[in-house]
Order: structure tokens, then sequence, then C-alpha cells
């Protein structure tokens, strides 16, 4: 086996999404293109080295349909010979790219490879896709997509998290991505996102609401209501019968902000980074990625976390950073519970519900985090973790080097 | 209409006549003999394809109308013909399971053969009734108040297997279909128009000429969904704008509202999400593919047995004794206003028969007279609900003074259940009452042998027990007392017949058939409870398994009180230990004892609050401790499914009740079963009594003894394995 090296990492600033959002005019294939030319810029990368990219697209439709990465590729000059995919599955999807490009690079297939996402939420909203777990009464009989903001209330409700809770995490976000932006510890990673005109139309994540408090928050509505009172609530009852009813506790202050972003990571081999006059800055450990419970939905990087620790021998206690994507505030809390995690461990940096997640993207960007913040603090282990609907997860460990 | 050249061509058998008017238009006639309303039966299915090849070959004919003979245009699938071949098939003892190739094959040619046929729906048509006129180009429908147009396949667990599931989101749109399909909604005549189901509306005498004129004009012989170019309003697939919604938000209220019990609303969903993005041939393999599927499950058959057959036959009174002349009741007195006395008022008003209302005082019968009329404006009846209050209240009158009763021919005492209370009542009643009057209690509870006492003819006396709230309810559960005369209890079954009415019949013991099975539900709950139990574990288990109300919402409408009271009396009379409710009395007198005795207290197993809503009252916990280990849901469930059955065939064995299938139709009509059983009874023959028996013995080890099954049972499981009596369902 080889070393799997990460050698740069890159990401756009996010935009609302919405059509007041700072991005909404630069389209997906402008999103990734620019990420994978500041990689190239920035790194003085000779893009015939790079043996493939894969990007997360969880809308690969419309503008995002058609193999965007190779798209984007072509549109950044990376020339003919660099192949290019795009992967779907759900929120994972950054990261899982980089999972493959660290696997074939470990397994001496490839010298050098980018993994990344791109989402555009204000253009191709999410639910665009269709979707035979949404539809088909065949599979959605039994297996149908719980509703994501009522899964999280499952999960609250099970885990016996309530409402002021959640608020509160959601608020210390809030402060955290505020304080943390304020201190430039997301400079490093940050690029400039350039609109049609060539005009610079973001420079830093424009969802963050920095006066956040916990008792603001708690005067928003719980979100997800009307849709667990269309049946799913009905639904989760059913395969949790010691629930009296599902209690609606987050809100959309409480929930991962939709928003538009891109995001590449370079890796290769030690002969790569010898090659091209590149430092490593971390090195790809292991990953694991595992499904749960579908109907649950945002279980998953509790399990796939011990399948990633059993893997690779390493402890909990000897991991000094977590990004645990902030889908919804429970998710994070339930796992800090789970593995007795301190806060100045977890998202130190705030999350998804201050910064706002563009889905096929996010991976990539939290890997992107915990290494800033590995380097800043001088810090070694850190893991990615994320859940994806229908139960899955993928997990990521890195060692800054 | 017809000219003189008109020439009649009467088919082997006469269900349909075929007769060709001199303007090039025929007319098809569909009238079966013997029955009021059409049915699709195979023999009709012949005739009508012979016709239809008649007409389509004939080079004068250049349209054709189809419509009834009758007053109702059809009914649909003759569900009664085609339930021995579906529970054959389950049996086994049939190889092939229904279906309906030459049905489909009939529509097809009706719609493609060249010819444009136009539909003169002059009444009613539901089922394969409506799916003949979908078939047809052009459809005009009665605009007749009473008229109906619908899909109700699904209310037995089928769904329309004669092109429906297709035809009809062709038509209209998936999104407005599925609904239609899935709740098997009928619709009347302007709801009709404003879907487009059909083209335009006429009155009765002028249907036909309406499609004779649309037929003069030529038009296309082909259906939307057979021209080029065609697009179904709306789209298909999971990428359609109304997708999340008919699909997605769709299958999740199907779940919600089935509990995962019923296949068929899943089966509609998956024929027309499947069907519709297929051309039309392959669109109707797949909705004979799904009906395939739903007719080899148990239940179609459980709902038709009990809900179809079952419950027409004694909504008909194919059990009323023999040979009794009718002795139609003109004057009603009815004893009591509560509840049930006005909802009893209300139904017997609506059946156009006078009533008085007895109460205590004036006020009291002011009182009354107020809830009926409420009673009336939520019923609404056809048209003005004003009207219809107003004509319900001028054949009531409400009043303390008992001589106004004069002349009654029958009296239902509804007072509250205390022997001496009712003593009194009919003391103070029965002297004002014609001679040989019908007199009943609607008693739940006390022996009617027992109140017949108090009347002086014991043999003109029977229980009459209606069911909460009586406009409603359509169970009666009539009560023989010891000497009650067959021709009492024909007098009654009539009454219960003109108050649209099901009777059961059942002979006089305590709690006779339904108080008593229901006991057994709300006791099994707080066995449960007791046991550690978490109370929203036995709510939801009761939920999964289809009971319309779980045990302890149950208990709180019914108030715990009652219970106590109901118990008290058993101990009192010295009833045997079977009746004394040992098992739940903890729970009772302990419900009791903290004045926590339901929705009327203010609170019992749940709290209820001002907007309307309830949740488990918090305070259980303390009561009833909740165990570290909690049962699977599917013991909790089975528990309060199998504790009903085994107490049913308890009733059968002492001859409560005489027959299972009224069991089944008292249990599901009165109780609240989960219909997709059937009742009970037919629970265990869908279980298999084999099976039944063993998971009642894993139920007797782990529960206790009331889980030991009936020596009966056992008996029939050695002599022929099966278990189930079929009553009434062979074909006439």
């Amino acid at each position: 086996m080889y070393d799997a090296y990460i050698y740069d990492a890159v990401r756009t600033p996010r935009g609302k999404g919405r059509d007041t959002g700072a991005l909404r005019g630069v389209t997906p294939v402008s999103l990734a293109a620019q990420t994978l030319a500041a990689l190239r810029s920035r790194n003085g990368l000779n893009p015939a080295l790079v043996d493939d990219v894969g990007m997360g697209v969880v809308m690969p439709l419309g503008e995002q349909g058609a193999d965007l990465t190779r798209t984007a590729l072509l549109a950044a000059g990376y020339g003919d010979t660099v192949p290019g995919y795009q992967l779907n599955r759900y929120c994972v999807s950054g990261l899982d790219t980089i999972n493959m490009a660290a696997s074939a690079i470990m397994a001496g297939q490839i010298e050098a490879a980018i993994g990344g996402g791109v989402e555009s939420m204000s253009r191709v909203p999410i639910g665009s896709d269709g979707g035979a777990i949404y539809a088909d009464p065949s599979v959605t009989a039994r297996h149908i997509y719980m509703p994501n903001g009522v899964a999280a209330d499952l999960i609250a409700n099970l885990e016996g998290v309530g409402r002021p809770e959640l608020d509160a995490y959601a608020a210390r976000s809030q402060q955290r991505a505020a304080h943390a932006q304020e201190q430039g510890y997301f400079d490093r990673s940050l690029i400039n996102v350039r609109g049609p005109g060539g005009e610079v139309v973001l420079t830093r994540d424009e969802a963050v609401r920095p006066g956040s408090t916990a008792e603001g928050l708690a005067r928003l509505p719980a979100a997800f209501e009307g849709i667990g009172r269309a049946g799913f609530n009905a639904i989760a009852l059913q395969r949790y019968p010691e629930l009296e009813r599902i209690e609606h506790v987050h809100t959309s202050g409480s929930s991962s902000a939709i928003v538009d972003g891109a995001a590449a990571v370079l890796l290769g081999g030690k002969a790569f980074g010898e090659q091209s006059g590149l430092r490593p800055r971390a090195r790809l450990r292991a990953y694991a990625s595992m499904g749960s419970e579908p109907l649950m939905n945002l279980g998953g990087p509790v399990p796939v976390t011990r399948k990633l620790l059993a893997r690779s021998g390493v402890a909990i206690s000897d991991i000094d950073l977590f990004e645990v994507n902030e889908a919804f505030a429970v998710v994070p809390l339930q796992y800090a519970r789970a593995f007795e995690i301190p806060e100045d461990r977890l998202n130190v940096n705030g999350g998804a519900i201050a910064l706002g997640h563009p889905l096929g993207a996010t991976g990539a960007m939290l890997l992107g985090t915990v290494l800033d913040e590995l380097e800043r603090t001088g810090r070694a282990l850190g893991l990615v973790v994320l859940c994806a609907a229908a139960g899955q997860a993928t997990a990521t460990l890195i060692e800054r080097l | 209409m017809t000219d003189a050249k008109s020439t009649a061509t009467p088919p082997a058998s006469g269900l349909i006549t075929l007769t060709h008017g001199g303007d090039g238009i025929a007319l098809i006639v569909i009238d079966c003999p013997g029955t009021s309303v059409n049915v699709f039966s195979a023999a009709l299915t012949h005739e009508l394809s012979e016709a239809v090849e008649t007409v389509l070959g004939d080079p004068s004919v250049n349209g054709v109308i189809l419509t009834s003979g009758k007053a109702g245009f059809m009914a649909g699938a003759d569900l009664k013909a085609c339930y021995p071949a579906i529970a054959a098939h389950l049996d086994g003892h049939e190889e092939t399971p229904l279906q309906f190739p030459e049905e489909n094959r009939l529509l097809r040619r009706i719609e493609t053969g060249g010819k444009p046929f136009a539909c003169a729906i002059n009444g009613t048509a539901l089922g394969g009734g409506l799916e003949l006129a979908l078939a047809c180009h052009h459809r005009v429908l009665s605009d007749d108040p009473d008229t109906r147009v619908g899909l109700p396949e699904v209310s037995v667990g089928l769904l329309p297997a004669g092109g429906g599931t297709q035809r009809l989101p062709r038509l209209i749109g998936i999104e407005a279909a599925l609904p239609l399909l899935v709740e098997g909604t009928a619709l009347n005549a302007e709801q009709a128009l404003r879907a487009g189901i059909v083209d335009a509306l006429a009155e009765p005498p002028g249907v036909i000429d309406a499609c004779r004129r649309w037929l003069l004009g030529r038009p296309d012989a082909a259906q939307p969904w057979d021209k080029d170019g065609y697009r179904i309003p709306g789209g298909a697939g999971p990428l359609a704008e109304h997708a999340m919604r008919s699909f997605y938000a769709g299958m999740a209220k199907v779940r919600q509202r089935t509990q995962n019990n019923y296949p068929a609303p899943l089966a509609i969903l998956r024929a027309v999400y499947e069907g519709t993005q297929l051309p039309f041939e392959q669109a109707l393999d797949v909705e004979a593919a799904c009906f395939r599927t739903l007719v080899q499950n148990p239940v179609a058959r459980n709902l038709i047995r009990t809900q179809f057959i079952g419950a027409r036959r004694h909504a008909a009174l194919t059990h009323r004794p023999a040979g009794i002349a009718a002795q139609p009741v003109r004057r009603l007195a009815i004893l009591g206003a509560g509840m049930m006395g006005t909802g009893i008022a209300y139904a017997a008003a609506a059946a156009g028969i006078d009533v008085v209302v007895l109460d205590a005082t004036p006020q009291q019968a002011a009182a009354a007279a107020a809830k009926i009329r409420k009673i009336a404006l939520r019923m609404g009846g056809k048209g003005d609900p004003d009207a219809h209050a107003a004509a319900i209240q001028a054949r009531i009158t409400c009043t303390a003074d008992f001589a106004l009763i004069a002349g009654a021919d029958a009296l239902i005492e509804a007072v509250f259940e205390d022997r001496a209370v009712k003593q009194r009542a009919f003391a103070d009643a029965l002297r004002y009452m014609a001679p040989g009057a019908l007199i009943a209690t609607n008693t739940s509870t006390l022996p009617v042998s027992g109140l017949a006492r108090y009347v002086d003819d014991p043999t003109r006396f029977i229980g009459m027990h209606f069911f909460s709230p009586v406009e409603r309810m359509p169970l009666l559960e009539i009560i023989m007392g010891e000497q009650t005369s067959q021709a009492t209890l024909a007098h009654a079954m009539d009454l219960a017949r003109r108050l649209r009415k099901t009777p059961i019949v059942v002979n006089d013991s305590p709690g006779f058939y339904t108080s008593r099975v229901f006991c057994t539900y709300v006791d099994e709950a707080m066995i449960m409870l007791r046991e550690g139990v978490a109370p929203a574990l036995i709510e939801n288990a009761a939920r999964m398994a289809g009971f319309a109300v779980p045990p302890l919402a149950v208990l709180d409408e019914v108030s715990l009180d009652l219970q106590k009271r109901v118990v008290d009396q058993a101990v009192a009379d010295g009833l045997d230990a079977r009746f004394r409710r040992v098992q739940a009395q903890p729970a009772i007198e302990a419900m009791n004892r903290i004045g926590r005795l339901g929705r009327k207290s203010g609170g019992g197993f749940y709290v209820f609050s001002d907007e309307g809503g309830k949740h488990l009252w918090p305070g259980l916990a303390e009561l009833f401790p909740v165990a570290a280990r909690q049962p699977d849901v599917h013991e909790v469930r089975d528990r309060l499914l199998y504790i009903q059955a085994l107490e049913s065939v308890r009733c059968l064995d002492e001859g409560v009740i005489s027959a299972g299938q009224s069991a089944d139709i008292g249990a599901t009509l009165g109780l609240g079963f989960p219909a997709w059983t059937g009742g009970p009874i037919s629970f265990i023959d869908s279980v298999g009594l084999t099976a039944f028996l063993r998971r009642c013995e894993a139920l007797k080890a782990s529960c206790g003894a009331r889980f030991d099954p009936p020596a009966s049972l056992v008996g029939q499981a050695r002599e022929h394995g099966s278990f189930y009596v079929e009553e009434g369902m062979m074909p006439a």
C-alpha cells in the first residue's frame, strides 16, 4: 500500500441559496471550474499529472447534469487528458470523492487526483431529481424517504434532546463561525468567486448570522410539524411505538442553511509531490462508509465512526478535532454524547447551521476546514464525518504532517 | 327518438337489447333481469361483446349509445358472485385467481373498434359500471341528486380491474384521479362534471338524446390516449410537477391511514405510478398484475365476506324469523333524552316515524330538542340542512309528560344504567302504551331477562342495544330475553331495518356479545399497564393493529366510573368470576380513587387540552411504573387481537351468539375491531387455525390462562383444520 497525501484544499465561500444569494448568478460549472482553476494556480499544478477528478453533485440534472466534472475540467483548461466523474451519495458525496481518490493512490493505481464537490441549490433546488425512493410505490410502501427534518426530530425525541439544547447549539455554531470569519481562520482555503462579468461577487460565507442567540432562536416555529402531520409522524411511530408522538423541535435556525458552493482537494502519492515541488499537508489515513436504518435517516455518523476506529486502531481520545456535519443540530449533539467528545474538539469553527450545506460540496469543505484548524493549532488527528440520507454515512481520518 | 325503421335484435338470454334507429345510431340498453341494479357479470360481458361486434360490423351504424334500462346505470362487478372464486383460490382449492380478461377485451374493443360510443349514464355508475362508461368516447350523466359515480373497489380490498386505474388518470390527470381511486370516493353529478369524468350533464329523460346529438355530429372514434402525441394531463412519473404531492405525500397519507394493514391503496398507487408511464396495453397488464396481488391477499376476502356480504345479509334481515307478519311502528316512545335517546330519536324521525322523547323535567326535554336539532344539522340530509332539521323536529315531541306517549306502538328505554331507575321509567310509561306494543331496552350491560320483570308482557320485551353516536353507528345488538317471542324478534329486526341499522341477534348473558368482548379489549390494556407496559406502546400497538380507537383512549371516552359500576354490579349480582373483570379491577379502582374518570371529568389516562388535543397523563408512570424491559409491539398487538377473538369463540360456544359472521359484524361495526381482519372469527381463519392455536399457547405461557384456547377450537383443528363457516356465500 502507498500513502495518500493531501496537498491542498480550496473552497468557494458559500452564497445564500436563494434569489438574493451572491452566487445566484454563477453557474454550477463556473463554480466548479473556479475551484479547479484555483487548485491549479495556487500549486503550479501541471494538470496532465492529474489522473482523475471526482466531484460530488447531489442534484445531477439540468445545469448540474451530464457529468459536470468533466465539463468543468474542460472549462478550467485542464486539457483533454484529465477525466472527470460526478458522484451522488447524497450529502457525503464531496467526502466520498476524496476517499475514492485516496484509495486509488493507496492501491498504487494512480499518482494524483482531485476530489471535491459542487452544488448550486439556488439554481438546481433540492428535490429536482425525482427518485424512486420518493415516488415509486413499490419502494415507498416499505422504504419511503423520511423527510430529513422529521428524522432529525425523531432522533431528538429518542435521545431526549429538547428544543433549548438544540437552539443553544445552533447559537454557538453561529458565534463560532462568526468568530472564525473575523479571525481569518478560513482564509487559507477560501477563494474569491467571480461572476459572469469577471467581477468578484463573494469573498466570505454570507449565510452566517453573527448576532444569533439561543433566546432569539427560541422564537422560531418548529419547521417540520406540517410534513410530520402529513403522515410521516405516523410512519415514524410505526417503527418507534414507544414514543407517544413526535415532538417537533428543529427550526430553520437549527437546521443547515441552504447555500451554493464548490470545493476541491488535491491528493497524490509521495512521488507526485516530489515531482511537482509540493509539500504534503496531511496524510489520509483511513476512511469508512456505512449504512444504518433508512427511516431514522440521519443516524449513520456514530456507527460509521465505530467502524472506522476499529479498522484504523485509533481511539476517540486520540482524535484532536472533529467535523460532524451540522445537517441538523441533533446530529453533532447525538455524536458528542455517544463518544463523550468535549465541546472544544467538535465543530470548533461553527458548521453548516451557520455556514451552510451545499450538498455535494460539503464533505470536501469540511475536510479543508479541519485541515486548516489542525495546522493553525498544531494538532495532529482530524476526523470528518457526515450523515447522508437513507441512513448512510462516511467518515475520514486525516493526520496533519 | 327512434323512427319506424328501427329493428330490435334481442340476444339469447335478454340482458341487453340492441335497437337500430334509421339515423345510423344504434342503442344498447342493459337491463339484467331479476335484479334492481345491473351488475357486470360474465353473461353480460358475453352479450355486450356480441352486440358490440354486431354494431361494429354493421355498415349502417355510425355511432352507438350505451345506456341502462334500470333507474341506475350499473353497480359494477357482482362481488357476491366473485367471492367464491376469491375464497376458493385462497383456500388452495382453485388454481387460477380471479381475473377479467374478457371484460378488458370488450372495453378495449369499444374504444378502438373504429366507431364512436356515447355512454348515456342515466343513473349511478360504480366500479365496473363507471369503467364501462370510461371506455366510451363520450359520457353524459344524469343530473339527478341521487346519482353517484365512483370506483369504490378499494373499500373491499380490491382495485378497479376493468382499466379504471389507467383510464381515469389518463382522462383527468394523476393528481385528480389518485384520491378518487385510493379512497373510493363517490361523486355527485356536479362533482363528476367538474372533475372531467363526464362530458356533460342532462336531466334524466334527456341523457340519451344528448348522446344522440353528439354522435350525429360524426365525432372521433378514438380515445385521447389512443391518439398521436397524447400526453397525460399533468404528466406522469417521478419528475411530474405533482409527483411529490400525489406519490410521495400520497403514500405517506396512505401509510398513516392504513397502518400497512390494507394492501389495496398501495396496489392502486403502484398501478397508477407504473401504468401511466407505459403504453396503454402494457399499462392494463400492470393493472391486472396488481389486481392479482390483491385477490390473493386475505384482506380482500375478509372485507368482502364481512363488510360486503355479511353486513348486507344482516341489514337485509336474512336471519329474520320466517312467517311473522310485519307490524310497522308508527309512533315510537323513547325514554331518556341523553346521548343515546336523542340519537335514536333522530334515526327514527329520519325514517319517517313519529317520536315522543321523555325526560324527567321540561328543561331536560327542551335541552333534548336542541340536541336533536344539532344532530340533524350535522347529518344534513340531501338538501338544505335547516330544512332537514325542521322536518326532523316536526316529527319529534320532547316532553316530561308521559301522557303524550299515548298510542305509541313501540318503546325504547334509554335511561340511566340502573335497575331502579329503569323500573320507575317503565312503570311510568307502560300505562300509556298501546297493548301488544314492542318494548325495548337500550341497556348495554344489565340482563334483559331481569329487566323483563318490569314490564307487563315479557314476550314483547327485547333488548335493542344501540351504539354511540347512534346517528352514525350502523350496528344494533338485539338481545333475546328468556321469554322474548319470535314475533317480537321479527318486529325488532323490522324496526332496525327501518332505522337503517344492521342487527345482530344475541342471547341474554352478561355483557351480551359486544360489551363482553369490549371489556376484554380494555381490560387487556389495563392488565398490561399493571405489568409495566408503557402506555404509549399499548396505544400505538392498537393503532398499528388497525383498531378504530386505542384502548386507553376509548376508556377515557366511555369513562372509568362506568367500568367501576359494571364491576360493582357484577359482584353484587354474584356473577361468575370471568364476568367480574378480576384482573382489571386494580387499575379501575386506582383511576376511580384519584378521580381520573375520563374526558367528562377533565382527564383520565389522557390529559385533555383546551385546543382539543390530548396526550397521555405523565402521572401514569407513578400509578403504573413502567418496566425496564418492554415487550415487542407485535406481542402487544397480538394480545389485543387474540383476547377478543378468544372471547368471541367462547360466546359462540356458550350460545350467546349463534353465527361467527354475526360476531364479525358486531365487532367490526360496533367495536372498531380492525376491518381488515373481517372480524375476530374471520381473524382466526386468516391466521390459520393451527397458527392461531400455537400463538395462543405462547401467549398463555407468557401472559396467563385467559389465552387458553377453548376446547371447541382445539377440536376443530384436529378434525378438519379449517374453521370459518361461509354463510350465504354461494350465489343464489
